[in-house]
């Protein structure tokens, strides 16, 4: 069975000033489902990802012609970036809780979007932190601060603030690249828990990794995307000699 | 065995090197505490002595040099150039790292005009606010006068430590913070401000140093006059602790030099008093982000 299409990328052309960064990319996001990016560095997976809630506003001189909807809504034109990076979360690739209590990274979100009743809040919290699994670890600590954490601990909790505020769709950035075996693989399962419920789209350099989690995988080349399949196929069958190059790594 | 001797020598020289080095580091260590520890003893010895409640709480008339008046105008100073001067300073530096975009003329004409007034001498801020403050918007001389000339004179200092402790709030923080929805102001004011505010904080105690050392820009704005009892009165001419001990120092009398003393030791302890509390807050402010 298909999954409903949760957002569309249509004819993505991206520049930051003269570079091109994004070749005219078309492709279609499954709910519930786990999407990965892969591909050599500087492909423009990132730039991809942060095209999706709009994080790339941010940056000067960036140009971007195309279409990317959310639920048939186009998110560059009819949709404020505010209430668009709501619904698509995101979890970058360096751990970045605030310097605040884990209490008050994860009630962040919430409190932004208007959230004050303290009951509700604390309702939050502990569902925020059930989802990434580590409740148990820290309930006991939460007004303590969150940079005493571990790295793994610390990015699990940036998963869990993404939670916070209910979100469709999860973009990941390389989330476990800075992690330890046993932290990559919590997330991971994590990841595979949590995906009847979500979107979710995964950046990583890591294809176990890739053919751990995902349903689908996109592999980038030049900032194009060269296949697009289901990624037992991808990897078992690639379509195209640059796929099949990449993924048995003789070259990136 | 030649090869070895020559390695001796060698590691000899350098640690006679190291050991001339060490001897530097502590010489200039010894004397920069020495000479400062030096100047304090030598005030506050004579200073304290001549400190009573007479001189601390009492009027100011021919038989009494009380500095009460002064001790008042001089906090009251304080409180009120910070309350002009670091939300424009602070919202200044906000707007230059985290609005402006780069190479706007308006940042640069600001980081100018911030860099030139940094370098202005007191003395030409003090002429400035006589000509401006006091004389063209009649102001005269008053505590006024003197607050708003000292907030312009104090604005560089909060400008560029803000902006300073604003830059070094990393990237990452305002990038969560968009990310889960929020909007610039509020990423400003709930992640980088809090973050910045050890960092703000700084830049205010330095410019408490500035306010409470002051006398060439207040002499011509908010005048030498001294009251009998003290006053909040905006519009009074009434001097600082600085100006009392300038004015008593220079008078012939043989006992106001005792006074010019006390006022410094008073001085002294003031500003120790101010910056212990600052760190303090500094401290507990800072403590979430250093993992405490
Ligand atoms: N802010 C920017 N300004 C200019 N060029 C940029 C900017 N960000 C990225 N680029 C360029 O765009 C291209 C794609 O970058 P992107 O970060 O998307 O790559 P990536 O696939 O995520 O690489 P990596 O795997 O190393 O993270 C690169 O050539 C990069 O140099
Ligand atoms: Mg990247």
């Amino acid at each position: 069975m298909e999954n409903k299409e949760k957002m569309k990328i249509e004819n993505i052309n991206l520049y930051y000033g003269e570079f091109q960064a994004l070749k005219n990319i078309n492709m279609n996001i499954n709910e519930n489902e786990i999407t990965a990016f892969i591909g050599p560095s500087g492909c423009g997976k990132s730039t991809l990802l942060k095209s999706l809630n709009r994080m790339n506003d941010l940056v000067e001189g960036v140009k971007i012609d195309g279409k990317i909807l959310l639920d048939d809504v186009d998110i560059y034109k009819d949709m404020d970036a505010t209430v668009l990076r709501k619904r698509v979360g995101m979890v970058f690739q360096k751990p970045n809780p605030f310097p605040m209590s884990i209490y008050d990274n994860v009630a962040y979100g919430p409190r932004t979007h208007g959230i004050k009743q303290k009951s509700r809040l604390d309702e939050i919290v502990e569902q925020s932190l059930r989802s990434a699994a580590m409740w148990d670890e820290v309930k006991d600590r939460l007004k303590k601060s969150a940079l005493g954490m571990s790295g793994g601990q610390q990015q699990r909790l940036c998963i869990a603030r993404a939670f916070s505020v209910n979100p469709e769709v999860i973009l990941l950035d390389e989330p476990t690249s800075a992690l330890d075996p046993i932290s990559t693989m919590k997330i991971e399962d994590l990841l595979v828990e949590i995906k009847d419920n979500y979107t979710i789209i995964i950046v990583t350099h890591n294809m176990q990794q890739a053919t751990r989690v995902s349903d689908k995988t996109a592999f980038f080349l030049h900032g194009e995307v060269v296949e697009f399949n289901e990624t037992e196929k991808l990897f078992s069958l690639p379509k195209n000699k640059k796929t099949e190059d990449y993924i048995t790594g003789r070259f990136g | 065995m030649e090869n070895t001797a020559l390695e001796k020598s060698v590691l000899n020289k350098r640690k006679t090197k190291s050991l001339i080095l060490r001897f530097m580091v502590w010489l200039c260590g010894i004397l920069t505490v020495g000479i400062l520890a030096y100047i304090l003893l030598f005030i506050l010895v004579r200073g304290i002595p001549n400190i009573n409640m007479e001189f601390l709480f009492g009027e100011y008339n021919s038989d009494s040099l009380s500095a009460f008046s002064s001790i008042v105008t001089t906090v009251e100073m304080i409180v009120i150039s910070l309350i002009i001067a670091v939300p424009v300073g602070v919202f200044c530096a906000i707007y230059l790292h985290e609005y402006a975009k780069r190479g706007n003329k308006a940042v640069k004409v600001i980081r100018l005009a911030v860099d030139t007034l940094a370098g202005i001498p007191s003395i030409v801020y003090g002429l400035f606010g006589m000509i401006f403050f006091v004389n063209i918007l009649g102001l005269r001389a008053s505590v006024l006068s003197g607050v708003l000339t000292i907030s312009i004179m104090i604005l560089p200092v909060i400008i560029s430590s803000s902006e300073e402790a604003i830059k070094s709030v990393p990237d990452m923080y305002r990038e969560g913070s968009l990310g889960l929805g929020a909007t610039r102001l509020r990423t400003v004011f709930s992640i980088v401000l809090p973050t910045a505010m050890p960092g703000i904080l700084s830049g205010v105690i330095l410019a408490i140093g500035r306010i409470v050392g002051e006398t060439a820009a207040l002499i011509f704005t908010s005048g030498t006059n001294v009251l009998e009892n003290p006053t909040l009165d905006l519009m009074a001419s009434q001097r600082t602790l600085a100006i009392h001990m300038y004015m008593l120092a220079s008078e012939g009398l043989p006992y106001s030099k005792d006074m010019a003393f006390a006022t410094g030791a008073i001085l002294i302890i003031i500003v120790f008093i101010v910056n212990f509390a600052a760190t303090k807050l500094a401290g507990r402010i800072g403590g979430l982000s250093n993992g405490k």
